[in-house]
């Protein structure tokens, strides 16, 4: 396999337009001819079949959901970023691109990011011109507020449901063109296999999650958007039905897979509440704006804490160790994700944590601060020049509300806590995977006519995503990149004709997915699928997890290839083929994350230097910092499926060029 | 489209609703006026004259029919529209709550109006149906004592002064000159289709009579049988007009698209409205039944 | 705050496909713990019969932090259970006490027909959707700048609190008419509210209101149930403004 990334020659700022301008074109008339499938209908799935269709192309689009609108990127809360510059805080395309490249702690495609930036801009028009109602100051124009990494206010949001707003613009859109005939909807319906001929993508086979029938579907190309693989830590932000499984079966199939080891973990969710939990819930990274995050300085009063002797509110401003402004203090509470989330470990593992759980991990993140200065702000607002204690307070919680009501009314549903009264806690956890199935400039895959978009490919992110950038890579992907680099693969395929789903290709495929089915179905184990997820997150967390080191990723890839084999010997799944079967669902996902967590341990153990969501024990410097190693990683790992073995999967490195940046350490101080 | 819009759909069915409910109200508003003339002193004069008017007068009559219209256009859309809400769950919940989520008028619109909608053809035959068609309708009597006679009772012209002596008007259908009347004075007058005076000899007319709906309506509620029963009968109606005005009459400015910052005194103004007209009109028959 | 164990017992809906007949069964569930949500306590329900080599119960749910819409179930006589504002995904054990015995049934509405247990197709409002539900751009790089056509906060926030709407089918669920109106009003008002829906407003509402009635969902008698359930809190005026759009639709 080799590696050919097809970046354009060219001045950095240039590639993008010289590339589209060369791109080979399908004309109106032959788009009709052309079938496409798209999987996943998130931002990137939504907006692609959404844009392939308008073009005339004939889209199929498949999502496990009852409906597109339920994708996960529905539930991406803080906002999306865009160059505009409408806050004329100086920001600009390269801005972006540098801040993306930074935050990513260089191990992101610069041509990549670079386009990106470019058309971050385009994508607020285009969400804005189908009616996604973005907050707007007075004045009527856009309002923007500030990320996490970034020193300019360039995110645009709509309350503390941008996701949900934006993938509701796209499946507006794909709605759309349904209506119109031009995209065919599959709901509830599962990819299981992808079908190839003579070498290319031609097609996929999919399970009517209702009717149980294993459908054969053809196309010229396939779209892969199935989103990230964060479940396989079982608990995560992610949706209870994300899933590795078309982007996994792909690279069963011979895509590379890149960067498995790149996960991120955000520092602002609320912790682990007992045995039982399913998932863990983000608090927006947008709350750090406002919220200072702490921990008690002496370790008797966390210990108070935990026992329930002391409340949060009784110990004093000196007692409280901000240790995020302390350590950083340039940026604050609003350094990277990765870096937030490694100082909360450090302190919970120093034993300053603060939640009453097994673990004691869990720190607080703090409005009173924020309540008492923008309650003043907005008093001296209204002309009072001279508030009381509590006409400050009453209009801080009134202003907060405004802010993140939603947040803090999901928060108390919770935790049954009133965050307005008593600091929020919270902890880590997984959040985003950058890692992915490895594509190229024009975002296809080692498998030619299959390309991936948004999270499922291994991104423009490098080792480390900042806040709001991944709403804006899948729409990027879905709305302004793979509508041009689609029909440049599919102009060679305008003589192709009709595939027929019939060929022998498709045939076998389909009896090897039944033949999985029946296994399961006929395993006749004891133990239940989500017994055995839950025993590979445990391992995903605690060995493949915020810190690793090479024993404990040893430890793992061992302990997930036995757990594997268990699995398959004694798994129960009951129920039958022919009917909506969730353990069945699941039995599927599982099988290819017990798959991909062995990969990822593989991947963390060879990339020996510690960057952005990937952190080596053995590679910090003496402040815990991480370092890298730019002199032997400064490549992206990208592995080749070899067989039932996961440890015979091959690397195969991409060097990282930097050209028009000056590759730094990365430094929030 | 958009035509057929504006009768079949389901928001075209409820502006249909909201405006024939609305135009209901008004209806009410001015019949309570008139009925409440029964609690006047003088009831009988003030109250017959105020029907007369309000079966004749041309423009009352165009209202009027609009009332029938939109009596007959609520009822039959709502039906409809209950029979469509009905089929739109044809498997039922095992438990449910609904007071916890909503008000008890809101879910029960279509059993009040069936109440109701009872109510108003019994009351039409106990009273309009009796106005308009019954040949036997009592006329408007008074008794005039002039001094030193005996007092007289004459029938009520509907010009200024004109009164009838009751004994000179033969009734219709009244058989003329009978064995029994012989003996007095043959009848000089004489009444024509109801309410027509006619002068008997010479076959003119010389002015009308009113029909005494107000001596109906107090037989009515004293009937000894079944006035107690027809009292009962008219304050539980007035009950569940009050709850269908409850929720009805803001529901009417909803179903029209009106919600704003009136809303409040809307919704205020219609829970007045539901207390106080039912609440008048049933203070009526109360008040002719227990004041024998 | 406290977290403890109750002992429940559940009547839950099953039925094993759309064309079967279904029934209530009883499940008896122990430690439970007050800090699970419901749907982890159906979980816990699912591993115990699983465990039973029993089939367990299907339900929807998806990201578990009521967004994505998905979860629904109509909980001891009531859409998303007993608390307001929140999914049943947001529902939590410590709403239910120790002993307490607990109804889960499907959505009950003709037009969402279930598919199997508490599994409903709720495919209808997709079709409302796709018959007016967006605006008709199409995807460029060179759509006109976001700034360019300011829009008053106040419209735009209503707009937003109307797009809110994460689409459960609560309000069809716990409307006695098995009404839709909450659902397409606010989707109707989200468009109806910003300039870039106004070139489209007369068709979209005909027709969004034109599917929604072939879908067999019921009329609006405005009894508020659905605004009260609604997880989101969508609001009645959103459903005035359809009504009024409609009428301006109609009368062109």
């Amino acid at each position: 396999m080799k590696l050919d990334s097809k970046i354009p020659e060219g001045p950095l700022a240039e590639k993008w337009t010289n590339h589209k301008d060369h791109l080979k074109l399908v004309a109106p008339n032959n788009r009709p001819k052309i079938d496409i499938i798209v999987v996943g209908t998130g931002l990137a799935g939504a907006s692609a079949a959404a844009s392939l269709g308008e073009m005339g192309y004939n889209v199929k689009a498949f999502c496990f959901q009852d409906s597109p609108r339920r994708a996960h990127s529905i539930a991406a809360q803080g906002g999306i970023n865009a160059a505009k510059n409408y806050q004329n805080d100086g920001d600009s395309v390269y801005r972006l691109f540098y801040d993306t490249i930074k935050g990513g702690d260089y191990r992101a495609r610069e041509a990549n990011v670079h386009r990106l930036a470019e058309v971050s801009g385009n994508i607020i028009d285009q969400c804005v011109a189908q009616g996604v109602p973005f907050a707007r100051e007075y004045g009527g124009t856009l309002d923007n507020r500030s990320f996490g990494g970034v020193q300019v206010k360039r995110t645009f949001y709509a309350a503390g449901q941008t996701g949900q707003q934006l993938l509701l613009g796209a499946y507006s859109a794909l709605s759309r063109q349904i209506g119109l005939g031009r995209v065919k909807m599959y709901n509830r319906h599962e990819m299981l296999e992808l079908v190839k001929v003579d070498g290319k993508a031609r097609g996929i086979i999919a399970r009517n999650l209702i009717t149980g029938e294993i459908e054969r579907h053809a196309a010229h190309a396939v779209v892969i958007a199935s989103g990230g693989y964060g479940n396989v830590y079982f608990l995560s932000t992610n949706a209870m039905g994300s899933n590795v499984t078309a982007a996994w079966k792909i690279h069963k199939q011979g895509a590379a897979f890149a960067n498995p080891c790149y996960v991120q973990i955000h520092p602002t969710c609320i912790p682990v509440h007992g045995t039982n939990q399913s998932k863990l819930t983000l608090m927006s990274e947008s709350l750090r704006n406002s919220g200072r995050i702490w921990v008690p300085k002496k370790k008797e009063d966390a210990e108070a804490i935990r026992a329930g002797k002391l409340k949060p509110t009784q110990i004093a401003e000196e007692d409280r160790d901000y240790y995020l402004e302390r350590r950083y203090p340039a940026f604050g509470n609003l350094v990277p994700r990765d870096v937030a989330s490694r100082a909360a470990k450090e302190r919970c593992d120093a034993g300053y944590g603060i939640e009453s759980n097994a673990t004691h991990e869990g720190v607080y993140l703090d409005f009173s601060s924020e309540i008492k200065n923008k309650g003043k702000e907005v008093a001296y607002a209204h002309g009072n020049h001279n508030p009381s204690e509590e006409e400050i307070i009453k209009l801080g919680k009134q202003w907060i509300e405004e802010k993140y009501g939603n947040l803090f009314q999901m928060y108390q549903k919770i935790t049954d806590e009133n965050p307005y009264e008593t600091p929020m806690k919270i902890y880590p956890a997984v959040h985003y995977t950058m890692g992915g199935v490895w594509v190229d400039y024009n975002l296809q895959s080692t498998i030619p006519g299959c390309f991936v978009a948004g999270e499922a490919n291994f991104s423009d992110h490098g080792a480390n995503r900042l806040g709001a950038s991944a709403l804006m890579q899948g729409l990027a992907d879905g709305y302004f990149v793979l509508p041009y680099t689609v029909s440049n693969y599919l102009a060679d395929e305008i003589r192709t004709g009709k595939i027929s789903a019939d060929l022998p290709e498709f045939l076998e495929a389909e009896k090897s997915v039944k033949d999985q089915i029946e296994k399961f179905l006929n395993n006749n184990g004891s133990k239940s699928v989500d017994h055995f997820h839950k025993e590979l997150g445990h391992i995903m967390w605690n060995k493949v997890g915020m810190a690793r080191n090479e024993q404990g990723l040893k430890e793992a890839i061992e302990d997930i290839a036995k757990l594997r084999e268990e699995f398959h010997k004694d798994v129960y799944v009951p129920g039958s083929a022919e009917e909506l079967n969730p353990e069945l669902e699941k039995a599927f996902r599982v099988a290819d994350f017990l798959e991909l967590g062995q990969l990822m341990a593989m991947d963390a153990l060879q990339r020996k230097e510690s960057c952005g969501g990937h952190f080596r024990d053995e590679y910090q410097d003496a402040e815990g910092e991480t370092l890298r190693d730019d002199e032997n990683f400064s490549f992206v790992g990208a592995w080749e499926y070899k067989g039932k073995d996961i440890n015979q999967e091959q690397l195969h490195k991409e060097e990282l060029k930097y050209e028009f940046i000056k590759i730094a350490a990365r430094n929030y101080k | 489209m958009a035509k057929s819009a504006l009768l079949k759909s389901s928001i075209a069915k409820k502006y249909w609703m909201a405006l024939t409910g609305l135009f209901l109200c008004l209806f009410l508003a001015g019949h309570l006026a008139g009925n409440l003339q029964l609690l006047l002193p003088n009831a009988s004069e003030k109250f017959n004259a105020y029907a007369l008017f309000m079966t004749t007068n041309p423009a009352v009559k165009i209202l009027s029919y609009l009332t029938y219209i939109s009596i007959i256009f609520h009822a039959v859309d709502g039906i409809l529209l209950t029979f469509q809400n009905r089929a739109a769950r044809p498997v039922r919940y095992v438990k449910t709550n609904p007071a916890a989520n909503s008000g008890f008028a809101s879910r029960n619109m279509a059993v009040l109006g069936t109440v109701i909608l009872i109510f108003i053809v019994t009351h039409m035959v106990n009273f309009w149906a009796r106005m308009h068609f019954d040949k036997n309708i009592p006329l408007m009597k008074t008794t005039i004592s002039v001094k030193g006679q005996e007092p007289r009772e004459f029938y009520v012209g509907t010009g200024d002064g004109q009164y009838y002596m009751v004994d000179q008007v033969a009734l219709e259908g009244e058989a003329k000159d009978t064995t029994a009347n012989m003996m007095m004075m043959p009848k000089q007058l004489k009444i024509v289709n109801r309410t027509e005076v006619y002068n008997a000899g010479a076959n003119v007319k010389v002015g009308n009579v009113y029909k005494d709906l107000h001596k109906i309506t107090v037989d009515f509620f004293r009937d000894p049988k079944v006035g107690l029963l027809a009292t009962l009968g008219y304050v539980i109606a007035m009950l569940a007009l009050a709850f269908h005005l409850w929720h009805g009459f803001q529901s009417a400015f909803q179903s029209l698209g009106i919600n704003n910052k009136f809303t409040p005194t809307i919704k205020f103004v219609g829970r007045a409205f539901a207390i106080i007209v039912p609440l008048l009109f049933a203070i009526i028959p109360l008040y002719i039944h227990f004041t024998k | 705050m406290a977290s403890k164990s109750i002992n429940i017992n559940l009547k839950v809906w099953r039925q094993k496909n759309a064309k079967a007949n279904g029934a209530m069964e009883t499940y008896k569930l122990d430690d439970v713990s007050t800090d699970s949500s419901f749907l982890e306590m159906l979980d816990q329900l699912n591993e115990q019969l699983v465990t039973e080599k029993k089939e367990p119960v299907a339900f929807d749910h998806d990201c578990r932090e009521g967004i994505c819409g998905m979860c629904s179930l109509f909980i001891n006589g009531r859409a998303h259970g007993p608390e307001t504002g929140i999914t049943t995904c947001q529902l939590h054990m410590r709403s239910f006490k120790d002993g307490d015995t607990i109804y889960i049934e499907p959505w009950r509405s003709k037009a969402f027909p279930v598919v199997k247990d508490l599994v409903v197709d709720r495919s209808a409002f997709d079709r409302i959707q796709q018959a007016g539900g967006f605006v008709s751009v199409n995807t460029s790089g060179n759509t006109i700048d976001a700034n360019s056509i300011p829009v008053p906060k106040q419209d735009a926030d209503k707009a937003f609190e109307a797009a809110a709407c994460i689409g459960c089918g609560a309000c069809v669920a716990t409307c006695k008419n098995g009404s839709a109106m909450l659902f397409v009003g606010a989707k109707v008002s989200q468009y109806a509210l910003l300039p870039q829906g106004q070139v489209e407003a007369t068709d979209r509402v005909l027709n969004m209101v034109r599917q929604m009635d072939e879908e067999g969902f019921g009329n609006c008698t405005n009894t508020g149930a659905c605004e009260i359930e609604c997880p989101k809190g969508i609001s009645l005026e959103n459903i005035a403004r359809m009504n009024r759009e409609f009428l301006k639709a109609s009368s062109k």
